[in-house]
């Protein structure tokens, strides 16, 4: 328990150092791109509006700098990271809450796919070693070294251009908006299913090539030659045994990629044209909305967090020896 | 009972086969009497592991057996060949007939199971008709046998000191009340106290259930005190077999006596440490 509180001390931390770096980050930045800005459309703003971009941006500087500070936690609090300049003037959180769902719901099922499917692979032919399973490992070295746009553009050529099987690009047709129905989640699974399938492609081969490493090293270990001398059988021994041991280290590695999902998949969204948070932040650059940028490199910072506290959790769940550090 | 042999190894060798290829074990022969202790001496690295594995068939590649079987003459009367057992009657096999305590105590168990789980893992699979609660209740008693107690049932083997998990391992080694127990250098790792705790258990344990023990050790003054007969190893070939009290005051071949006069502390008053008053067939103790 003093574990976990003491984890939780240090993310609460951790997430603290993050916003108010965010808050002191456009105060130190020398120009203002904001008040220029500001000038030339302030009949669009309201005074609400001004005051909330104002205290983001650290254009507040006649209130005390705790002031300013308090101000900003309040913002926060309430959700308001001001107006984005390129959609319309439409709140910042609502414009990243619209793109959030789709880089989280297609890249997180298929990072997860990738590392339920490149483990189980792993584990298995690692279990193998030295039979003709041997034969994957040359397959998952190649695919994952393959320039992940590439994969995508040759994807679509296949799949889509000449087999016509499923969407090239967008989340879901033209013409139909998101809502709750049969036909709009069935069409968001067609739109989805060639970006996801690269992402697995792309990130399979790693978690096949790890986890198999990881499984002949943990094979030698003692304790899965007490368990054949056990007479157990060999599932048993190679899932309760070998596979449970190896994929600990296997852990650390998969809460980097969780965390990479939220501000990781610009490739991905540009080649399909995907609405989500990649695709967001490259438009946000090029359009110098200095607004959706901060919101962004927030949610992103945050995103990178949650996955650490995913990890600590399935740690602590799997191996009884982190929970010991307690003491 | 004693005179009756319950495993018989013949003409056993093991090559690794690796450039240059590795002669372990070479052409060893000795039959094992029902409820003996057989000590096998011999310094590191002379293969007395490689054939303890290789009549459990543990052995994975590079090792081959190149000759030789060994048979167990199990207590029904039936003759078993262990090299010619399937897969499926060799997992039965295992455990169940002969059951073996390895070196390195430390890793012998799986970090991430509780070691109740790992005892009962033994019953789920050798007596899959036994109920939850008996299955528990059996390791429980496992383990206030070999004095870890059952309320270390849910702890993990970090948790344990080393002579405990090594206690554990002898509790697991136990559980299907095996005919033979090959103990693999079982107390190498552990301090001398804790070592001499383990030597009066294990021999307490098998006066009180009566199994074979083949003690592997390359410290051959413990042996003369806890074996009946002893072999002594060297580069893969049995160079002698004898009771022990041979061994000490008349050894035939010259490494035993090297390996004898190896051990300065061997003195007078060892012996009725571990043996105590327990009656055995041989009467190492009387010489010491
Ligand atoms: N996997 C292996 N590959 C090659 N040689 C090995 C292997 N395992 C053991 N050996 C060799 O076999 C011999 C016997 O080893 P071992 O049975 O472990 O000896 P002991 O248990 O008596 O210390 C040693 O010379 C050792 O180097
Ligand atoms: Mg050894």
């Amino acid at each position: 328990m003093r574990f976990l509180l003491r984890r939780l001390a240090f993310y609460a931390f951790t997430a603290w150092a993050a916003i108010t770096i965010n808050f002191f980050l456009p105060r130190m930045m020398k120009g203002d791109p904001i008040t220029a800005y500001l000038q030339k459309h302030q009949s669009e703003f309201n005074p609400e509006a001004i005051d909330s971009l104002r205290t983001l941006f650290g254009l507040d500087s006649d209130a005390s700098l705790l002031q300013q500070y308090l101000d900003y936690w309040r913002l926060l609090f309430s959700g308001d990271l001001g107006r984005s300049f390129s959609k319309g003037l439409a709140p910042v959180t609502e414009v990243i809450a619209s793109a959030l769902p789709w880089t989280l719901g297609l890249v997180g099922v298929a990072t997860i796919l990738s590392f339920l499917i490149g483990t189980g692979v792993g584990a298995f032919i690692g279990w193998r070693r030295g039979s003709r399973a041997d034969y994957v490992v040359p397959f998952a070295t190649f695919f994952s070294t393959v320039p992940y746009f590439w994969m995508g553009l040759i994807v679509i050529a296949i799949f889509s251009t000449r087999l016509g099987w499923f969407p090239a690009s967008h989340a879901y047709d033209k013409g139909s908006s998101p809502e709750w129905s049969w036909d709009f989640i069935g069409q968001v699974i067609a739109h989805g299913t060639l970006p996801a399938l690269t992402i697995v492609f792309a990130s399979l081969g790693g978690w096949v090539l790890g986890m198999r490493n990881m499984m002949i090293t943990v094979l030698d270990e003692d304790y899965v030659t007490v368990a054949e001398a056990k007479g157990l059988a060999p599932q048993r021994v190679m899932t309760r045994y070998a596979a449970r041991n190896a994929v600990l280290p296997q852990l650390s590695s998969f809460a980097l990629a969780l965390g990479f999902i939220v501000g990781g998949t610009l490739v991905m969204e540009l080649v399909f044209s995907y609405p989500g948070v990649g695709k967001l932040l490259l438009d946000a650059t090029n359009a110098k909305d200095w607004p959706l940028m901060q919101g962004l490199f927030l949610v992103i910072t945050l995103a990178v967090l949650v996955a650490n506290i995913l990890a600590d959790i399935a740690h602590a769940m799997l191996d009884p020896r982190t929970r010991m550090m307690e003491s | 009972m004693t005179s009756e042999t319950l495993l018989t190894v013949d003409d056993f060798s093991v090559v690794y086969d690796v450039d240059p290829p590795v002669e372990a074990v070479r052409h060893v022969s000795l039959a094992l009497q029902r409820g003996e202790i057989l000590g096998l001496a011999g310094e590191s690295g002379c293969g007395k592991t490689t054939l303890a594995y290789g009549i459990q068939r543990l052995l994975k590649p590079p090792a081959v057996i190149t000759s030789g079987r060994a048979v167990f003459h199990d207590e029904s009367g039936e003759d078993i060949d262990i090299n010619a057992l399937d897969a499926d009657a060799m997992r039965a096999f295992r455990w169940d007939k002969v059951s073996m305590v390895f070196q390195g105590a430390m890793n012998a168990l799986n970090p991430v199971a509780s070691i109740g789980r790992q005892l009962e893992d033994v019953f789920l699979t050798h007596r899959p008709s036994m109920g939850r609660a008996e299955r528990r209740e059996e390791c429980a008693g496992l383990l206030d046998l070999v004095g870890v107690g059952r309320e270390r049932m849910r702890s993990y083997p970090h948790e344990l000191s080393g002579g405990m998990r090594q206690r554990v391992m002898i509790a697991m080694a136990m559980a299907l009340r095996p005919q033979l127990m090959i103990m693999d250098e079982p107390t190498t790792a552990l301090d001398v106290l804790v070592q001499r705790e383990i030597l009066e258990q294990i021999s307490d344990l098998r006066s009180k259930l009566g199994f074979s023990v083949i003690f592997i050790t390359h410290d051959l003054p413990l042996l003369l005190e806890i074996s009946d007969r002893i072999a002594v190893m060297k580069d893969g070939v049995i160079v002698e077999l004898a009771s022990a009290l041979d061994i000490y005051s008349d050894a035939q071949h010259e490494y035993t006596r090297r390996l004898l006069s190896s051990f300065p502390s061997l003195t007078g008053e060892r012996g009725d440490f571990i043996r105590g008053s327990e009656s055995t067939p041989t009467t190492t103790e009387a010489a010491l």
